[in-house]
């Protein structure tokens, strides 16, 4: 195995970690703190080492099929970009984790919120590392969920539930369209391969399908990453605990569209197309964002609009097009991480400190809290790109950028104007960020007396502020390796020539910088005249007002449907059913090609039938059956004892027609289904009441005769015609692939192994369905039989209890023997199971459910369950040895006394199906049965027969 | 003459089936399940045609019948074994919660009034 191929810990390791970070709170609530900062520290270091020994390589991909048919393949990829963010989700998840540590009160569930926290973290690392793009997209939708817990974490709040659910319908929609477009993608290209993708740039961008593609992968970028007009979730999200606010809007979750901008751009970008969209959504969020954050009173309410103008900041950079813009997006994609999170904590360690976040009652903190507040100042002067701090020079480069394309974008003088106007914005706001809170005087009293947070809540917003200034004085040397690595991973070529230098002399851009800078200030200084303008007029603009209306209308629509079809009365939905199959069916012969071939069938007639007397009359009788149970079903006993023959009829005609297992199955299930069915009858009324009118009746039977009529006839077009089989495929390969001569036993156990594997779980998850149902259930029943007649004083009479102990060891012999012949001649697990569990339930009806569970010691549920775990173990066996799932092996052997044994694994899968026939029957019939004890008898027992309601308040007429 | 009868009886089992489910109270909508599935069973099976005395095993017969359809129909038998179970189980559940055994459930009339008084605004 390549050293590449522990990619793939790096990104399940916090998956691994989460359960474990849960299960840890029970013991010490910082362990889950412990786990989670492990996890993160061992995936940095075996990334770290990744790095170190991949650097000269990059990029590289691993990829295992996974399933092929879909194009999908589970594989990662090493190059700049996924480097770059590996080591951001990783470095700034590890100070969150700390910082969290600290910040949480003690009244949170520690386990939940780390748990989640590294749940969210792989989801991210998943995102950013994938090579295939499909996995990139499950990955995508993992963030989104992930995020959606982390959001809800504190579930006792309302706003917390709404901005969760905010967040996950739009980033989820948008997940959905971004799968739409990675479909398209992979169309398009022939493949999902991140490698094959990116170098197939031409070939996109020339495609037909190049559009719809493109829009539907920028709708997944622009609403994870907040960009108007899908910004408006963002804000909301801020109900989230700060330390979560810090990792997702800084350098995780909104950075994953801008990350797909990045990782897209080979392939998608430079079209007149990409320019306009991205360009035009990422100035209006850029502007938009930066305008509403200056007005928010809310810390987080205004780093929250910042990020969104940040994000449209670099959205913007990226839809320019051009190589050197996208190296500028990278680098403000690091500073915006670096200088955002320190935000975000400063903002979670004043609200820590203070019991508030609302700019207008805060004030002079810097008296308090010196430390915090030089670190606010710090980051706060990046993020308004002041020189000698990081953000001036992505912001440098921004500019530089918007003169250089400003040409091709409306009048020259346009963009530029507009991106100052957005910088000088921004020094406003962040100017408001340090001022009201750091200076002044705090409006009346604060809710706590505020101070300096415990030292390590502190650490990471140190760490990040120190490369802040670190980047923005020396950007070559600390930072400059790290962006060409990342650069030359997005453009997947050698960069163009750039300069990372603070000084690039007197020109535009600087101007552009110098006049944001004053005009923010100013701004700022005569704040008071323009909130009170803002608050009279633009503050009423809420893009969620829209977007609730819209839910609203949903709602009301999907309830009106609902409504319509749904009247809460199961003959009416029975009814649309059937007439929608009727429907269809009728369509099926009125169309072209269905009538002729029906009317063909009709003229030919009966084919080489083989029709002998015997066969016709036992079918009459069947159908005499049918029409009895129908007419008299009113008496519900009788009817019962009718269908029971139709049940064995039906058995008769699979072995009249070679389905000799069929047969088996039909008549020992007919034995379970009428103990079942007689158990049931014990709790309910003996009697059918009348309760539709002659009419209604007659309409009924119109309906059913129709449908059977349609029946009949389908049934006779297709089976008075030859037909194709693909089954010469299963008889050729039965013994040679499967191991035995009952080929229909091999398709269950071998061929359709998987299928089988699926309906015994439905099996299993039935009777559990059903135990679980009738736990504690109790049920008045009638002491007297249906004619008036007490039951019984003896209810295990000797004859029964002796002739059932004598049968019992021949049975289970029986049933022993119908499963070891089933690969070979007609039997099998489901057989055999059905048998003994009819010869077990014997066993309880003669001596009474206790006595029976005193002498057999059956551990049902221990029985059921071992039966999947085999089935499921010879399907995981088959894996260990590089084979498929349930792949057979067979083994040829001669025994002393017993001579030749040929034995199929399969043999062991249809233990495990034996096992589940009999534990889910056992199951189901015990517990019916074990009512009986606790049946308590009604004193009025035809008392709580009461009508349904009376007609008259209720709409509708229903049977 | 054997391919019509048994077409028939799928027909008769289907709309026997039919006439049942749509009855009020829950035993016979579950008796009607059980023939309709009957029903269902037997035209699955009958897809693969009728051949008599060729059971599908190997060096049994020269000319075996199709195994396919027998094998879908197998597990279909067991598994509307257990839906009748679930079915039967739950009208018991609904009868023990409700005091009645109508497809509908109990409708309180008082029940009724409150619904009645939510849905005025929109009449």
């Amino acid at each position: 195995m390549q050293a590449i191929e522990l990619l793939a810990i790096v990104v399940l390791l916090p998956f691994f970690a989460a359960p474990l970070a849960a299960w840890s709170a029970r013991f010490n609530r910082y362990a889950a703190a412990w786990v989670a900062g492990g996890a993160t520290l061992v995936a940095l270091a075996l990334f770290a080492w990744l790095v170190y020994g991949h650097i000269d390589l990059m990029p590289v991909a691993t990829s295992h099929a996974w399933i092929e048919a879909a194009g999908l393949s589970f594989g990662f990829r090493l190059d700049g970009l996924s480097m770059m963010f590996t080591g951001l989700i990783l470095v700034i998840g590890l100070l969150i984790v700390i910082y969290a540590r600290y910040y949480l009160s003690p009244g949170d569930s520690m386990g939940r919120f780390f748990a989640y926290l590294l749940m969210f973290m792989g989801a991210m690392l998943g995102v950013v590392l994938s090579e295939n793009l499909i996995n990139l997209v499950i990955f995508w939708e993992l963030t989104s969920l992930a995020s959606f817990l982390l959001i809800s974490y504190w579930q006792h709040r309302k706003e917390a539930r709404y901005g969760a659910r905010l967040a996950l319908a739009i980033t989820g929609a948008g997940g959905l369209a971004l799968l739409g477009g990675v479909l398209i993608l992979g169309h398009i290209v022939g493949s999902y391969e991140l490698t094959d993708v990116l170098a197939a740039g031409e070939l996109i961008k020339n495609h037909d399908l190049y559009a719809p593609a493109l829009i539907l992968i920028l709708l997944g970028v622009f609403t994870k990453s907040a960009q108007f007009p899908f910004h408006f979730w963002l804000p909301n999200a801020m109900a989230a605990p700060t330390p979560v606010s810090a990792y997702l809007h800084s350098a995780t979750m909104v950075k994953a569209g801008i990350f797909l901008l990045a990782r897209f751009f080979p392939a998608l970008a430079g079209t007149d197309l990409w320019v306009i969209i991205v360009s035009s959504a990422g100035l209006a969020t850029f502007l938009l964002g930066a305008y509403t954050a200056l007005f928010r009173h809310d810390l987080k309410g205004l780093l929250a609009y910042s990020t969104i103008s940040h994000l449209g900041l670099i959205t913007l950079l990226f839809g320019f097009g051009t190589q050197l813009a996208a190296v500028a997006g990278i680098f403000h994609i690091l500073n915006h991480a670096t200088f955002k999170a320190s935000l975000f904590m400063v903002a979670g360690i004043v609200d820590h400190e203070t019991g508030t976040r609302d700019m207008r009652r805060l004030g002079g903190l810097i008296r308090f809290m010196p430390h915090t507040a030089a670190l606010g100042m710090i980051a706060a002067m990046a993020m308004a790109g002041v020189p000698l701090f990081n953000g001036f020079l992505s912001k440098e480069m921004f500019f530089t950028e918007s003169v250089r394309v400003a040409g091709s974008m409306g009048p020259v003088w346009l963009l530029p104007l507009l991106v100052s106007l957005g910088g000088l914005l921004s020094v406003a706001y962040s100017l408001r960020f340090v001022h009201d809170t750091f200076f002044g005087r705090p409006d009346g009293d604060l809710p706590k007396k505020p101070h300096e947070p415990p030292g390590m809540m502190k650490r990471p917003v140190d760490l990040l502020v120190v490369l802040c200034l670190a980047v923005g004085i020396l950007p070559a040397l600390v930072i400059g390796p790290l962006l060409h690595i990342a650069v030359t991973g997005v453009l997947q070529t050698e960069p163009p020539y750039y300069s990372l230098s603070l000084w690039h002399g007197f020109n535009i851009p600087l101007l552009m910088s110098a006049v944001a800078l004053a005009g923010g200030v100013a701004l700022y200084l005569m704040r008071r005249p323009i909130f009170r303008w803002h608050a009279l007029s633009l503050a009423h603009l809420d893009a969620r007002v829209v977007y609730n209306r819209l839910m609203e209308l949903l709602m009301r629509t999907g309830a009106g449907v609902t409504a319509m079809v749904d009247t809460g009365r199961l003959g009416r939905i029975v009814l649309f059913t059937l007439a929608f199959a009727f429907g269809a069916g009728i369509l099926g012969y009125l169309l072209p090609l269905g009538l002729e071939p029906v009317r063909n069938a009709v003229e030919r007639g009966a084919t080489p039938d083989n029709g002998d007397w015997v066969t016709w009359l036992g079918i009459g009788l069947i159908i005499l059956a049918a029409m009895v149970t129908t007419v008299w079903h009113r008496q519900r006993l009788f009817a019962l004892i009718t269908m029971s023959v139709v049940g064995l009829g039906v058995a008769m005609i699979f072995a009249r027609f070679s389905a000799p297992d069929l047969a088996m199955t039909q008549l020992s299930v007919e034995v379970v289904t009428m103990i079942l069915l007689l158990l049931a009858l014990f709790y309910l009324p003996q009697q059918s009441r009348k309760l539709s009118t002659p009419a209604r009746r007659w309409r009924d039977a119109g309906i059913a005769t129709a449908i059977g009529g349609g029946i009949s006839a389908l049934t006779y077009a297709i089976i008075s015609r030859p037909f194709e089989s693909i089954s010469g495929y299963f008889l050729d390969q039965s013994v040679p692939g499967g191991g035995g001569t009952n080929v229909v036993n091999v398709i269950l156990v071998d061929f359709r192994g998987y299928d089988t594997f699926g309906e015994i779980t439905v099996l299993a998850l039935a009777g559990l369905g059903i135990f679980a149902m009738l736990k504690g259930l109790s049920l008045p029943a009638s002491k007297r039989d249906p004619f008036g007649r007490t039951w019984t004083e003896d209810p295990h009479p000797l004859m029964l209890r002796t002739f059932t102990q004598i049968l019992l060891p021949l049975t289970l012999l029986f049933g022993v023997y119908v499963f070891l012949r089933g690969h070979n001649e007609p039997g099998g697990g489901f057989i055999a199971g059905l048998i003994v569990a009819s010869a077990l339930v014997a066993q309880y009806m003669a001596n009474g459910i206790e006595t029976a569970e005193r002498k057999l010691h059956l551990p049902i549920h221990g029985i059921l369950g071992a039966g999947l775990l085999i089935a499921l173990g010879t399907g995981l066996a088959s894996m260990g040895f590089g084979v498929p799932f349930l792949t057979s092996a067979m083994a040829h052997f001669s025994l002393p006394l017993i001579g030749e044994i040929h034995l199929a694994s399969a043999i062991a899968f249809d233990l495990g199906v034996f096992l589940v026939v009999v534990g889910s029957t056992m199951l189901i019939l015990l517990n019916l049965g074990r009512l009986t004890d606790h049946a308590v008898e009604h004193p009025d027992y035809s008392a709580i027969e009461t009508s349904p309601a009376p007609r008259s308040t209720r709409r509708g007429n229903d049977a | 003459m054997t391919n019509l009868a048994l077409s028939l009886l799928i027909g008769v089992l289907t709309g026997a089936g039919v006439y049942l489910v749509l009855r009020a109270q829950t035993f016979p909508v579950v008796l009607g399940l059980t023939l309709m599935s009957y029903g269902v069973n037997l035209f699955l099976f009958t897809m693969g045609r009728l051949q008599t005395a060729a059971p599908a095993v190997i060096g049994a017969v020269e000319n075996p019948t199709d195994p396919l359809p027998q094998a879908l129909v197998l597990t279909a038998i067991v598994i509307a074994f257990a839906m009748t179970a679930f079915v039967i189980v739950l009208a018991l559940k609904a009868r023990a919660a409700l005091g009645n055994d109508h497809v509908d459930g109990m409708h309180i009339p008082q029940a009724d009034r409150v619904l009645d008084r939510k849905e005025e605004p929109r009449a």
